[in-house]
């Protein structure tokens, strides 16, 4: 078993020669095998070999032993699909068939997910010519009867929010299936990260999916930093990231507390939220100058130190908006009527999140104990004990409302506490080398405030990126937010969605 | 209820200063570039080579930022040899023309309204609908930042609307990717007139980082012609709610 895959631990990279190339059928049943052992899949990407066709590559994250599993198999432009026997890999393989025109034959529900033109030309999965590729326009499920109707909304949305078609088909005020339908924020980052690394690198990580700038950002440095271990931060520049990664995490999870507070009209915790939201944002950038973490991490380190008096001054800030917050956040939890939109809303089931490959707050909402924190950890998570994991057991809204809440509790004192000391010495970074190791690749995974992040590289022979993988949380969970609504009333779609409050940018990248 | 009078009570009020008073901004924070005097060496074009979306140029003394294309990262300034790139506290650096953006050493002017229909139509009121078109979510964040109780923009009479039937004007985030040109068209048509529009972001104002993408725009401008260009990646909701009382002629 052994040697069908390369085995990596976090930020590890390797040369490509040591990636085992199997034959399909022993590649399939290997993945399956591990996937039924527990192993999550992080990411399944093709890779073009000139001439010769194309390589899927897996990475599987082993939780329980901290290990990454890689492998890989040569193909045309059709294989077994592996959707029908693991339901995780259903995305990924929509999104290889859109990406290069190869097809899984037999998934059972093949579309495209961003609406772009294959990378190979003249190459389309659904043979559709470059002039008849429209975002959204693909077979939607559709029940038939009296009294079935659909609903259709998007892209453009009602409020200030990315946009995204979602297709309700209803049968009165019941959702039977919601397809959600992305691809509008579609930049083509990955092919704009290809024969990089150069000045524009580390900008197109921390615009990948902006609200996760900071997460972005260190998995990125995390590849660069695998492939280069001279880069190696230190342990104060590893700090630093650690107390940004927390922090974004905390603005984040307070303004979608506040945002659910918002959505079943109870406005004075919108309204606190709102605003304690930005005092969070506020100091990343009494950290770096920018409120979303721009320009704080580079390969090697971080562009700025926390001294003393900084660090007093985060703590004093911590301290002052803390009871604002246990205060809006008590009258969220204490009222029954925000208990009871919340309780049994939007529920998913503990195995439907574990098959379809979920990860981050709405998996811990199912009690799934994925969190690359704890059991991946890198950076400063492996130096020292990391906040607190969150688990819940319902699945429901209000699972995933309390998985936040704990969060930012743990976090925030996991910030107080590196700031005991103040990480004012994080050296200055070397300069990055013109060339990468040829010929190699490298993984690396940071839990983001939505979840797993999962970023993959693979160099030339030029020593250059040849394929950038970005696997954003969202990629996996878009279709959890889509399972939560059956069987619900479309009424409480705004609900559901802001207790996933997904990435749309960071999906379609 | 009576919790949450208390809570709001203890909470008090919480609207910051500005814009009567000036606002509260880190002190890393990054505003618009001044140029000094001393350039590099000659020859010397660190700033140029290390920018990411070519906002800086050089050709012999003469230096310019065009701030459209800047990411604010600092790169060229942490470069430059003879300190000739600093970035300024000044949060205020919207302009209602492209060419005013760019930072070239000569003082900047803040421009005054002068348009007299759009004095006339929203001076009091302007009715917004945002359209994220391949925005990575900052600006559109930083936009919803300012309808908090900590910006309270409504007191100045702006709103978002959801319909674009009633909206005075677009406000624009992302390069325009190609999956989102339609639907801001259709959306642009759908505005009732007049209608201005709001660039909002350096992706929206040049493409930024994304220029140069097959799968986007570079930016509104290829499609419909901006009254207000907010620079940042994305910008500071000082800066964006400062243009958006200069566009009404509050400021």
């Amino acid at each position: 078993m052994a040697d069908r895959f390369l085995t990596l631990v976090n930020a590890g990279a390797a040369p490509l020669a040591e990636l085992p190339e199997l034959s399909f059928e022993e590649f399939r049943s290997a993945l399956l095998g591990r996937s039924a052992a527990g192993d999550r899949l992080s990411a399944f990407f093709a890779l073009p070999e000139p001439g010769t066709g194309f390589r899927l590559v897996a990475v599987l994250a082993d939780d329980a032993t901290g290990k990454i599993r890689l492998c890989s198999a040569r193909t045309g432009f059709r294989y077994n699909s592996l959707t029908p026997e693991c339901a995780a890999f259903h995305w990924f393989e929509r999104e290889i068939a859109e990406q290069y025109g190869i097809v899984p034959e037999g998934h059972p529900w093949l579309k495209p997910i961003r609406f772009h033109r294959s990378r190979t030309p003249g190459v389309d999965a659904w043979g559709r010519s470059p002039g008849e590729i429209l975002p959204g326009v693909a077979d939607y499920f559709r029940p038939e009867g009296a009294a079935v109707h659909e609903v259709a909304v998007g892209p453009v949305h009602a409020g200030v929010i990315e946009p995204g078609h979602f297709r309700f088909q209803c049968f009165g005020e019941k959702v039977c299936s919601l397809e959600i339908s992305l691809g509008y924020q579609h930049r083509g980052i990955e092919t704009l990260l290809e024969n990089g690394p150069d000045r524009r690198t580390m900008h197109y990580f921390e615009t990948a999916a902006g609200d996760s700038s900071i997460a972005e950002a260190v998995a990125g440095a995390g590849i660069l930093e695998a492939f280069l271990p001279e880069l190696s931060p230190s342990p104060d520049a590893l700090r630093i990231r650690g107390i940004a990664l927390e922090l974004e995490r905390v603005a984040n999870h307070v303004g979608d507390l506040g945002a659910l507070a918002g959505d079943v009209a109870f406005l004075p915790t919108a309204a606190f939220c709102g605003r304690i939201r930005g005092e969070y944002l506020n100091m990343t950038a009494e950290i770096c100058g920018n409120r979303f973490g721009r320009g704080l991490t580079v390969p090697g380190g971080v562009r700025y130190a926390i001294d003393e008096k900084r660090a007093a001054r985060l703590c004093e800030r911590l301290d002052r908006v803390e009871p604002d917050l246990d205060d809006a956040l008590e009258l969220l939890f204490d009222s029954p009527s925000v208990l009871d939109r919340f309780e049994n809303t939007g529920m998913i089931a503990s195995a439907d999140a574990e098959k379809i490959g979920m990860v981050g707050v709405a998996a811990r909402a199912c009690s799934l104990t994925c969190d690359i924190r704890h059991n991946h950890p890198g950076g400063i998570y492996a130096e020292v004990p990391p906040p607190e994991r969150a688990l819940e057991t319902a699945g429901d809204t209000l699972a995933r409302a309390k998985v936040r809440r704990t969060e930012v509790k743990a976090s925030c004192g996991w910030i107080r506490k590196q700031l005991e000391t103040a990480p004012d010495n994080p050296g200055c970074p070397e300069p990055l080398p013109a060339r990468l190791p040829a010929d190699s690749i490298a993984v690396s995974l940071t839990e983001a405030w939505r979840g797993e992040l999962c970023h993959v590289a693979i160099t030339g022979p030029d020593g250059r990126f040849r394929r950038y993988k970005i696997v954003d949380p969202s990629f996996h969970n878009w279709f959890g937010l889509a399972l939560a609504l059956r069987g619900e009333q479309i009424s409480n779609f705004p609900i559901c969605n802001k207790s996933f409050n997904l990435s749309y940018c960071g999906h379609d990248l | 209820m009576l919790n949450a009078l208390k809570a709001r009570f203890r909470q008090g009020y919480r609207t910051g200063r500005f814009p009567d008073g000036e606002p509260e901004l880190p002190d890393r924070f990054r505003g618009r570039p001044e140029l000094a005097a001393p350039r590099g060496p000659a020859g010397c074009s660190r700033c140029v080579e290390l920018c990411p979306t070519g906002a800086v140029n050089r050709s012999g003394n003469e230096l310019s930022i065009d701030t459209g294309r800047c990411l604010f990262c600092n790169a060229c300034a942490e470069a430059c040899p003879a300190g000739a790139i600093q970035f300024s506290r000044e949060y205020r650096m919207s302009t209602f023309h492209r060419d005013r953006l760019v930072a070239d050493g000569s003082p900047f002017e803040l421009e005054k309204q002068q348009n007299r229909e759009l004095l006339r139509c929203c001076r009091n009121s302007l009715k917004i609908r945002q359209v994220s078109a391949g925005g990575c979510g900052a600006c559109e964040l930083d936009f919803n930042v300012l309808n908090t109780l900590a910006w309270d923009m409504g007191r100045f009479g702006i709103q978002v609307v959801a319909s674009p039937r009633h909206a005075d004007c677009l406000l624009i985030t992302g390069p325009v990717t190609a999956n989102m040109r339609l639907a801001l068209e259709k959306t642009y048509a759908a505005l009732p007139r007049p209608a201005w529009v709001i660039a909002c972001g350096c992706c929206a104002i040049s493409g930024g980082l994304y220029a140069d993408s097959p799968e986007t725009a570079a930016g509104v401008e290829e499609l419909l012609h901006p009254d207000l260009y907010v620079p940042g990646c994305p910008p500071h909701p000082t800066t964006l709610l400062d243009g958006l009382l200069r566009l009404m002629g509050r400021r």
